[in-house]
């Protein structure tokens, strides 16, 4: 129940417009676009690797409707990465914007196993996150675009996504800097008996901070309820994991903390891991996820991304372990859909993203009265001034 | 137009949206040594530096770099993603050609690169150590603050981490955000026991590096990341260093005296110019070196003028103009004819798309030279 309220809530604003869709296809394509809730047991291929903890089992339960929902998601997410990528190359986009395409199968994985009352905090490779724990995509490329609408008033842009209803704690530039809050935001959970955890996620550079293993340890030693997920894409920025860590294998850096090795390229073996450690967490305390993935951009959208990998690499990652098409590989074997379907899916998931581009091109800059709000919450009445000392001078609010 | 602006390096064709850069760029693309009126020399520097080469900041900072890894066996080079030449060019072809002994990557760990540089400093090795960003120095804050500003005093002498400077890319690029943009020497400025520099060009950087890396104190060294590309001089092939601790007369003049650093200059350097069509005369000063700074010539200069401004990117309350404008006015306060003026930053967290407002742009120093000249 919580799964479909999760995904309904990740996808949801996503499938409203097209609340129609299902009954469309039966109509049209005869057998019909499976949307059924009924259980699909499936295996996850690549086994779990535990560190101090049993993993869990390797067979899992979905069912048509999850897996449909799980391929519109991240279609979405593709489709919206891509079309940042083309936004900043045009400049509409400035700054710094760190691309998710790749990894997209952690952060819907996630959502699956995962309700309203718990949070989420990462790093500053956000936007999926953001549209995971419900924002919209006119959000993000609004913020992206330092505009009106966007989710944090365009004052944050592409590094500091938030959402409050959703328990989305952002977007951090400083590397690591995030995993102690996560620490700070479970034991607020624990406190006032919320029955949530936190994810707290970070990189494979981010790994190497002294400050995470503050945080493992404070959260091992009072029995926090954190998981801390490591995206490790094996790549921090230009450095191999094997030329920055003596122990790549970060699932174990935690030593007292158990983790799991989770493929995190399969969304099915991310929402069994998460689902597992989550149970775990609320009865025992923090535990660290190590996701395999891969990102298919460069760190950021100044990074080529081949200098320090090769192309072959890069391709054959997407050929074999690409998230969005092995969950289409198995939504057509198991005849939930059929290819024409699926490119239906396609076309109105890329609509969607399209739509949401042209309306956050016309929202408007803030208000310059934005450059003085929110330091304080109260005033402390300093005063700055324009260009014109004279004329122009502002009571910071 | 379209073809000058082609010709410019990418990092200010990103910029051109900025008004302030913009007009800095289109008036003057870089600035040379002629340009500057320098104070007499006492050991006749002038001559030696015959040959010289063009060329821009980061490459300045590499043959720095170079000639010290070069003449002193003992001396390294390390920091996140150095090896292949860092991301901005700085330490090219340094570890081709010195090893990866000595030119080396650190992990993701600033407060773990600092505190490695200090115990290597301490065995009285010249560790150089680059933090990525200045924005990302502060869990290295503590190991510069308690430990390397520290180390020769609690020891009395007995040990001390001299060897020890720490390269950091500093300032406002147009686009950086909150997170690659700040400008935080004031927070190294209330340390003593540590120097910081500030060069303003690639003759000023690579003196000023090789003088910071030879003095024998910690010396936080911060490079303005917007000149990397843009500033192009003629810098001297040679071994040569600058005095620190000592800041140099730009411009002379007798009106109002303006003190400044890094790349603040050059939009007080078109500020100075624009006022002297209005007959205010100006006298820019290049602090240099922060702490231990200039007192000295500052105060001479004042007592000429009898008007100060400073400016500097970072935020107003707090920042070093804040000491320099108490400094001089317990000094010169009779002298003062008009209140010490500060052109900085505003007092906010450094803004993405509100970054034009925030910054002291030409026409806000100008605004204030007026402003202190009627007072």
């Amino acid at each position: 129940m919580a799964v479909r309220q999760a995904l309904r809530r990740a996808g949801g604003r996503l499938l409203a417009t097209q609340g129609a869709m299902a009954p469309a296809a039966l109509g049209v394509a005869g057998r019909g676009l499976s949307t059924s809730a009924e259980p699909i047991t499936l295996e996850i291929p690549v086994p779990f690797k535990g560190h101090n903890v049993e993993p869990p089992s390797r067979t899992v339960e979905t069912s048509a409707q999850e897996l449909t929902e799980f391929f519109r998601t991240m279609f979405v997410m593709r489709r919206m990465e891509i079309a940042a990528d083309s936004l900043y190359k045009s400049k509409f986009i400035r700054g710094f914007c760190h691309l998710y395409d790749g990894q997209e199968a952690v952060c819907v994985g996630m959502e699956a196993a995962l309700n309203d009352k718990d949070c989420i905090i990462t790093a500053y490779r956000d936007h999926c996150t953001h549209l995971g724990r419900g924002g919209t995509v006119l959000e993000v490329f609004a913020e992206l675009m330092g505009r009106k609408d966007g989710c944090s008033l365009g004052k944050g842009g592409s590094m500091h996504m938030y959402n409050k209803k959703g328990g989305f704690y952002g977007g951090n530039g400083i590397v690591g800097a995030q995993t102690p809050l996560g620490a700070g935001l479970a034991f607020a959970q624990k406190y006032l008996k919320v029955e949530g955890v936190t994810l707290a996620m970070y990189g494979d550079g981010a790994a190497n901070q002294g400050q995470l293993f503050e945080a493992m340890n404070i959260s091992a030693l009072w029995d926090l309820p954190v998981l801390y997920v490591c995206e490790n894409n094996h790549y921090g920025m230009g450095t191999a994991e094997w030329r920055s860590a003596k122990s790549p294998e970060y699932y174990k850096r935690g030593d007292y903390v158990p983790g799991l090795k989770v493929d995190g390229m399969d969304c099915l073996a991310v929402k069994q891991a998460v689902k597992f450690a989550k149970e775990y967490a609320l009865k025992n305390g923090p535990m660290v996820l190590e996701m395999d993935t891969y990102r298919y951009h460069g760190h950021s959208m100044s990074d080529p991304g081949s200098t320090y990998r090769t192309r072959d690499e890069i391709s054959g990652v997407r050929q074999e372990r690409d998230p969005i098409e092995r969950i289409r590989k198995l939504l057509l074997s198991h005849e939930i859909a059929t290819v024409a379907e699926l490119k239906t899916i396609e076309k109105e998931a890329k609509k969607e993203v399209e739509d949401a581009l042209a309306k956050a091109k016309e929202s408007p800059s803030p208000d310059s009265e934005e450059l003085f709000s929110h330091i304080y919450r109260k005033s402390y009445g300093a005063q700055a001034y324009g260009a014109d000392r004279k004329e122009v001078v502002v009571t910071l609010p | 137009m379209g073809g000058r602006r082609a010709s410019l390096p990418l990092v200010s064709r990103l910029c051109t949206s900025v008004k302030p850069r913009n007009n800095w760029v289109q008036k003057r693309s870089f600035i040379t040594a002629k340009d500057l009126v320098v104070e007499e020399q006492p050991s006749g520097e002038e001559e030696k530096r015959a040959v010289t080469n063009k060329l821009n900041l980061f490459s300045a900072v590499n043959q720095a770099l170079l000639t010290v890894l070069e003449s002193d066996p003992k001396s390294y080079v390390f920091g996140e993603d150095v090896g292949f030449g860092g991301v901005f060019r700085c330490t090219t072809g340094l570890r081709d050609r010195f090893g990866k002994h000595r030119v080396f990557n650190t992990p993701l760990c600033e407060q773990a690169i600092l505190g490695f540089g200090i115990g290597l400093a301490s065995m009285g090795n010249r560790a150089i150590a680059e933090i990525q960003f200045a924005d990302y120095i502060f869990p290295a804050l503590d190991q510069i603050v308690n430990e390397a500003a520290k180390y020769r005093y609690r020891s009395g002498n007995l040990f001390n981490c001299g060897g020890l400077t720490v390269r950091a890319p500093y300032g406002a690029v147009g686009h950086g955000g909150h997170y690659h943009s700040q400008s935080p020497e004031a927070f190294f400025c209330h340390v003593p026991g540590i120097k910081v520099v500030i060069p303003r060009s690639p003759a000023q950087a690579k003196g000023l590096l090789l003088a910071s890396i030879r003095d024998p104190n910690p010396v936080v060294f911060f490079e303005p990341k917007m000149l990397y590309r843009m500033a192009v001089e003629e810098v001297p092939v040679d071994d040569y260093t600058l005095p620190l601790s000592s800041a140099e007369v730009m411009r002379k003049g007798s009106d109002i005296t303006l003190v400044g650093w890094g790349a603040q200059l050059t939009l007080m350097e078109q500020a100075c110019d624009e006022a002297s069509k209005e007959g205010i005369s100006c006298e820019l000063i290049d602090l240099r070196t922060l702490i231990p700074w200039d007192k000295e010539l500052v105060e001479a200069s004042v007592n000429k003028t009898g008007r100060l401004l400073v400016s500097h990117e970072a935020p107003l309350t707090g920042g070093f103009g804040a000491e320099i404008a108490a400094s001089i006015t317990e000094s010169c306060f009779l002298r003062l004819e008009a209140p010490v003026s500060r052109v900085c930053g505003l007092d906010t967290p450094f803004p993405l798309v509100f970054e034009p407002f925030y910054m002291p742009t030409k026409n806000k120093i100008l605004d204030a030279i007026k402003a202190s000249v009627k007072f």
